[in-house]
């Protein structure tokens, strides 16, 4: 009898775990595809804040701080782009947090490579004269292992066609190597198959818009 | 087996509770202290998804499945989260709630009464780069020629130093990683201001005090210039540079595992290239020439740990004569050389608990040759009668030695006490032979010891006290003084704040009135500041006013056949109002920074017959700093203009028993208008191996006529102008570093 009793708690305890992590799964379906498609600064806060409470809940899963994280940097571009560049800092500071807990939970990881790029890159807008020192290396180094790692990571390419579009031709950018890039990220986002339906899949939407502008 | 079925039924009706739920929905608003709705403040049930974010006007909504006692958390960034325990059963449950705001130093008010700060933190008293050090024009590469630019600091250009104020250069001390550094400077030359010894790219952090500084520094009356060294580089590097002054190269190495690093460099100047192109007012047999070299280490002792050696080694000689102001026909010859050893050893580690320490020593050994003396016409060596005292050899030897050693205990928020000691020992060795080689020798021994204590108390964000008191007591003196500092700052709005500073500071009387036969005591000045600050979105104003109060200066007379302080009588006071403003934002890539000083001083001291407006201190001070960067042409742009009203000039002699003016007056006002180019043809690329910084200067490009002051005969019937070596410089260089991108880091370096 006692062993029947065990065996039917295990069941339980197990149907329990798959129920939790079905439900993970669901709240985070629900919620990554607003990655993409959001653009102001309130509904990145509201994403940001509810990737992070899946995230502080389930404690053991990259996905949710990466995803915490990736809203609250592209919070401090938009400032950086509304020329706030001193709103920045105080994002970052939440962002780091969520970044290295992700990095603890998940390492070698070219997505995650790629959103350290992206907090470097922050970082150094928020004041480039005397940052650029410091975290232009460290994005570029993020970057290229995120390559090394996944060749194939169609965000790679896009982040890269960033920099070289936005960089003035004097400090070695280039619009049309941008575009070159854009349009290989392009390419790669066609056979790009996320690990599942809550890994990162976004950028599509800023190749496009990117391939369109002069 | 009656258990067993208990625990089936518990574990069911755990499950089925999940599933049969009734929703709660949860809802209120959320307000700061001061009634202002808070809004993208994160609120959720603990240890689940459900949960929301607050709207613009603080309000938040939302529904939960969870059941029972439960734990609500709501959290903002720069807020103390909240923590709050609710009862989940169905229905609506509000829970308002007011944040309390955290205190932390993105928000924190900061003591900034008397600060000016040059470093990459973001923070009110930051008002520098450390890269405008080297970017300002008229600097010359120089870090006290870019705080000259400041308001506070005179346009003093016959001698070195920073002159705060109403106070002599003396009155301004200088540290390195805490501990207090001697011959900060190149030995003094007549009429010559000295550049500063170190680099500026030697330090990431650079405070600059015009008044009202913390207990853990003393000794000096009027202000501190605290420096902060680098830390660990980047990258392995080397670095070449030559230009029309000098040549200097260098290595820096980076450990694989980057928790350690050592470097060294050496350069070499002689400005006897720059002499014969530039016409100077003197005559060089020997042209400025000097070697010097540095290394230093750096070592990760732990993650928080870090130990950091520089030391520095300068051996220098130049010589030079001048038309006798005495003698017709004749020639005043100068000559010196100087050998400088600098060794400063710190080591800062977080201890458990919060603790802090920070202990640092520093070691200098200095000796000056100075050899002055008449020649005639043709460069022969002459004595002339009743001038025979204008030929003489002093020798002087100086071994310094300082340590310093604080404890910091962080308390709730950003306050922290902070206490320590200080142990400075100066040994000074002097030879005086006058013209018929009798030798006089004398010595000073000197120990100063000191134990500090100060206290910062963030009551809120808003509101910030610090406290200090610094005990000292010197050995030759033997005397004790007891110095309390203190200053506060209240944050008026968001980028605003206003401050005060006050504090009594004491010093010991200059090192060439020592020893004497007479009792002297400390001099004290004692000072007054209030602040105002706006900083925002790249632009800050500071508007200052300040109250200075003199007592115990040092007064000379005669004692046996020479001039030596007499007695602690002399006073004096300044007071005066400042303005600071920079804009990064108006003129896109245009930066510049406008500041302007009124100063009121009078002082009776040394000499002065009474209290009057001393000879280093002008009325009216402003200097205008400009920074372009046309990013086409890889270029920067720098351009900046001083101005200082006319010092007022004595020649003061001894008439009987009492000093008189023999002559007095106002020099003209000075102008200074500096320009420079800096080319960095290598920025951006990013596989370049080597980085190229070209830099073009020109001072005084109008070639406006500039004098200091006068030189007087001895007999006083004759006067000079007191004017720069040459009116306008034109400085060329190129600096190439390998390994690293350090363009910015090179500009000037060897200037």
């Amino acid at each position: 009898m006692k062993k029947v009793v065990f065996v039917f708690a295990a069941l339980l305890m197990m149907t329990a775990t798959f129920a939790q992590s079905e439900k993970y799964i669901k709240a985070m379906e629900a919620l990554v595809p607003a990655v993409d498609t959001t653009h102001s600064m309130e509904g990145l806060t509201d994403l940001a804040n509810s990737f992070e409470r899946i995230a502080n809940a389930e404690k053991t899963q990259w996905l949710p701080y990466y995803y915490s994280a990736l809203c609250l940097i592209n919070k401090a571009n938009m400032y950086f782009q509304a020329q706030q560049p001193d709103k920045i800092d105080p994002i970052m500071d939440q962002a780091e947090p969520m970044l290295k807990k992700a990095e603890e939970l998940e390492k070698n990881n070219a997505e995650l490579l790629c959103l350290k790029k992206m907090f470097n890159t922050g970082k150094m807008m928020a004041d480039p004269m005397n940052r650029y020192m410091t975290y232009g290396p460290a994005a570029a180094q993020a970057l290229e292992m995120a390559k090394g790692l996944n060749p194939e990571n169609p965000r790679v390419y896009l982040l890269e066609g960033i920099d070289k579009f936005y960089t003035p031709e004097q400090f070695g950018g280039s619009k049309t190597e941008g575009k070159k890039l854009f349009e290989v990220a392009a390419k790669k986002f066609e056979t790009f198959k996320p690990a599942s339906t809550i890994h990162p899949s976004w950028g599509i939407g800023q190749v496009k818009y990117f391939l369109t502008q002069e | 087996m009656k258990q067993l079925k208990n625990v089936i039924f518990g574990l069911l009706s755990m499950i089925s509770m999940q599933t049969l739920s009734a929703q709660t929905t949860v809802k209120g608003v959320l307000k700061d202290n001061k009634e202002n709705p808070v809004s993208g403040a994160s609120i959720s049930i603990k240890d689940s998804y459900d949960g929301a974010t607050s709207d613009s006007t603080g309000k938040y909504f939302f529904k939960t499945s969870e059941k029972g006692s439960q734990v609500l958390l709501i959290s903002y960034i720069g807020y103390k989260p909240i923590e709050q325990a609710i009862k989940l059963e169905g229905g609506v449950l509000t829970i308002d709630a007011t944040l309390k705001q955290e205190i932390n130093e993105l928000t924190a008010v900061v003591l900034s009464a008397g600060t000016f700060e040059a470093s990459d933190r973001k923070r009110a008293a930051v008002v520098l780069d450390p890269i405008d050090i080297v970017t300002t024009a008229s600097a010359n590469g120089d870090i006290t020629g870019a705080l000259k630019t400041l308001p506070g600091a005179q346009q003093v250009g016959e001698s070195e130093g920073l002159y705060v104020r109403g106070g002599t250069a003396a009155e301004t001390k200088t540290f390195i990683d805490g501990t207090l550094v001697n011959n900060f400077f190149y030995s003094s030359v007549p009429n010559v201001a000295q550049f500063g010894r170190f680099s500026p790219f030697i330090f990431k952090g650079t405070v600059f005090s015009t008044g009202g500084y913390s207990a853990l520094y003393g000794q000096a009356l009027s202000s501190a210039l605290i420096l902060e060294s680098i830390d660990l580089p980047e990258q392995s590097s080397a670095n070449l540079g030559i230009s029309v002054l000098s040549g200097s190269a260098g290595y820096q190495h980076l450990s694989k595992n980057k928790k350690s690093s050592f470097g060294a460099s050496y350069s070499y100047t002689d400005l006897g290239l720059a002499f014969a192109v530039i016409k100077q007012k003197q005559d060089y047999s020997k042209a400025p020439a000097y070697h010097s070299g540095d290394a230093n280490f750096r070592i990760k002792t732990s993650k928080t740990g870090m130990l950091k050696y520089y030391g520095y080694f300068s051996s220098n000689k130049l010589a030079f004569t001048t038309n006798s102001i005495d003698s017709i026909g004749y020639l005043d010859k100068f000559a010196i050389s100087n050998t400088n050893i600098y060794h400063n050893l710190a080591w800062k580690e977080n201890l458990a608990k919060k603790w802090k320490i920070n202990l640092g020593v520093s070691y200098t050994n200095n000796k000056d040759d100075i050899n002055s003396g008449m020649q005639g016409l043709n460069k022969n060596d002459v004595v002339l009668g009743t001038l025979e005292f204008k030929k003489f050899n002093v020798d002087t030897k100086g071994n310094y030695f300082n340590a310093k050693a604080v404890l910091e205990k962080k308390l709730k928020g950003l306050s922290a006490v902070r206490f320590g000691a200080e142990y400075n020992y100066s040994n000074d060795k002097l030879v005086y032979t006058d013209y018929n080689g009798q030798q006089y020798p004398s010595g000073l021994k000197e120990h100063i010891k000191s134990v500090f204590g100060e206290a910062d108390v963030y009551a809120t964000n808003d509101l910030a006290i610090k406290g200090g008191l610094r005990f000292e007591h010197s050995s030759i003196l033997d005397k004790t003084n007891i110095a309390p500092r203190m200053s506060v700052a209240y944050k008026l709005s968001k980028g605003s704040q206003a401050s005060l500073a006050y504090g009594i500071f004491y010093q010991n009387p200059e090192r060439k009135y020592l020893p004497s036969p007479n009792e002297l005591t400390f001099m004290k000045a004692t000072h007054y500041i209030a602040q105002y600050q706006k900083a925002a979105n790249q632009q800050t104003f500071r508007a200052e006013v300040f109250y200075k109060k003199y007592d115990n200066l040092v007064k000379t007379g005669t004692i046996g056949f020479t001039e030596g302080a007499i007695n602690n009588n002399g006073f004096g006071d300044a007071k005066g109002i400042e303005f600071f403003w920079r804009d990064k934002k108006t003129i896109k890539d245009f930066d510049y920074w406008i500041s302007y000083s009124y100063l009121d001083t009078k002082r009776d001291f040394l000499n002065f017959p009474f209290a009057i407006t001393p000879n280093f201190a002008a009325k009216h001070t402003a200097s205008l700093v400009m920074k372009k960067f046309i990013t086409p042409w890889k270029t920067q742009f720098n351009g900046a203009y001083n101005y200082a009203s006319g010092r007022p000039y004595y020649n003061i002699q001894k008439t009987g028993q009492d000093y008189k003016f023999n002559d007095r007056g106002t020099i003209p006002d000075y102008h200074n208008v500096s320009f420079s180019i800096n080319y960095l043809p290598s920025i951006g690329k990013k596989d370049a191996k080597s980085f190229a910084v070209y830099v073009f200067q020109v001072s005084n490009v109008f070639n406006i006529k500039q004098t200091y002051g006068y030189n007087y005969s001895y007999n006083g019937y004759r006067k000079e102008a007191i004017v720069p070596t040459s009116r306008m410089f034109v400085f060329i260089g190129a600096f190439i570093s390998f390994g690293v991108d350090r363009s910015d880091e090179v500009i000037n370096s060897s200037l």
